[in-house]
């Protein structure tokens, strides 16, 4: 052990790299809370469509503990991300890059709320939900974030099962089990987050080709990737009625979102035809805007059924 | 160890928190105490939730 005496400026270095300076805000913003908030978002509605009751305590908890599992996994995503994330304008400012947190910290906050949430939700509502949620962070952080994110054109699509879970963990709160209707709520985030996220790759390519992130405009070009996005589009819009084919959503829903799907073709579309410069970002920015609008517009309508009591499966039941 | 070096040893280890970092801990530890708190009164509420009117019936 060195006897050396340290100056004030490198003990406040060793500080910075050994921790400690992270404020309770910068801890806070690990959780990702814009993500979060889509995620409660669609775990609410999932759990007023399932039939059956839920007290509002243990509906209020299943939501707590979906938020906190999807912040954790937002962390440890940091975390693991912390090199990348420094490179790109998107996330430079990112507590890690920034240095308000180190790693160590954020991987074991992360990593504390993980485990935390899952056995809260285990204990306080019922285990299906709580594996659900033990999954879903998993899949996040080991099969998205780990495993996929820098390898494959096709990250966000498998990756994105991740962000649709919630719904079918929120149905799962309410039942103790999962059956077809909360499956066609995944499906439709599944089937949301490709043209979703490579509208956004279209207009930032440039931050991922620096990084090494494959991302398919990066991988297999603009134009592919313009023709990917109306495929899933296609695929997309079908799908977002088949709640009502299957009869846990009203005609209130079905028209709505036939109107709203043929609004995401019409931007699908107008990506499709565009072409690479800046007519193509605007298109690609005005699909990437309005795709975020489209799923909160199509759970809120399930959810305004079911509090509008005009739902097939009858009126929001809190008891 | 004579008694110089020793004082001078607790001169190296001693942690010398800067005002900015002191504040930040304070903050953090308040954040923590919340939190534990709000968990404690969860939990609470939800045992009452849970047993609900059967909280009387116990067997002795």
């Amino acid at each position: 052990m060195s006897n050396r005496a340290i100056s004030k400026e490198e003990f406040d270095a060793r500080a910075m790299s050994d921790g400690g300076m992270g404020s309770a805000r910068d801890f806070f913003e690990l959780l990702k809370p814009r993500v979060m908030s889509l995620v409660i978002f669609t775990a609410l509605v999932g759990l007023a469509v399932a039939p059956g009751g839920i007290h509002p305590v243990i509906a209020f908890t299943a939501l707590l503990c979906i938020a906190v599992g999807a912040g954790a996994s937002g962390a440890l995503n940091m975390w693991y991300d912390a090199d990348i994330d420094a490179k790109m304008a998107r996330t430079a400012d990112r507590p890690i890059p920034r240095g308000r947190v180190t790693p160590g910290e954020a991987a074991a906050f992360g990593s504390i709320l993980s485990v935390f949430s899952v056995m809260t939700m285990g204990v306080l509502v019922n285990w299906v939900a709580a594996s659900l949620l033990a999954f879903t962070i998993f899949f996040y952080l080991v099969v998205y974030t780990m495993w996929l994110k820098r390898r494959t054109p096709q990250n966000i699509v498998i990756g994105g099962a991740a962000g649709a879970f919630p719904p079918m963990i929120g149905w799962a709160a309410v039942t103790g089990s999962v059956s077809i209707e909360p499956i066609v709520l995944f499906l439709i985030i599944f089937m949301w987050t490709p043209p979703h996220f490579w509208a956004l790759a279209l207009y930032r390519r440039g931050d991922y080709e620096k990084v090494g992130v494959p991302m398919l405009p990066v991988v297999a070009g603009e134009a592919e990737t313009r023709r990917q996005i109306l495929i899933y589009s296609l695929l997309l819009v079908p799908l977002t009625l088949l709640p009502a084919a299957l009869g846990f959503a009203g005609w209130l829903y079905a028209v709505a979102t036939a109107v709203l799907g043929a609004g995401f073709l019409w931007f699908a579309i107008g990506v499709w035809r565009s072409r690479a410069g800046a007519a193509q970002d605007m298109a690609a920015k005005r699909l990437f805007a309005y795709s975020i609008l489209y799923l909160f517009l199509v759970f809120s309508l399930l959810l305004a059924e079911k509090m509008l009591g005009v739902a097939p499966m009858g009126p929001l039941s809190l008891s | 160890m004579t008694e110089q070096d020793e004082s001078k040893r607790h001169e190296i280890l001693a942690p010398v928190w800067t005002e900015e970092q002191l504040k930040r801990r304070r903050q953090r530890n308040l954040a923590i105490a919340w939190t534990l708190g709000a968990l404690m009164v969860l939990f609470f509420v939800v045992t009452i939730v849970k047993l609900g009117g059967n909280v009387a019936n116990r067997t002795f």
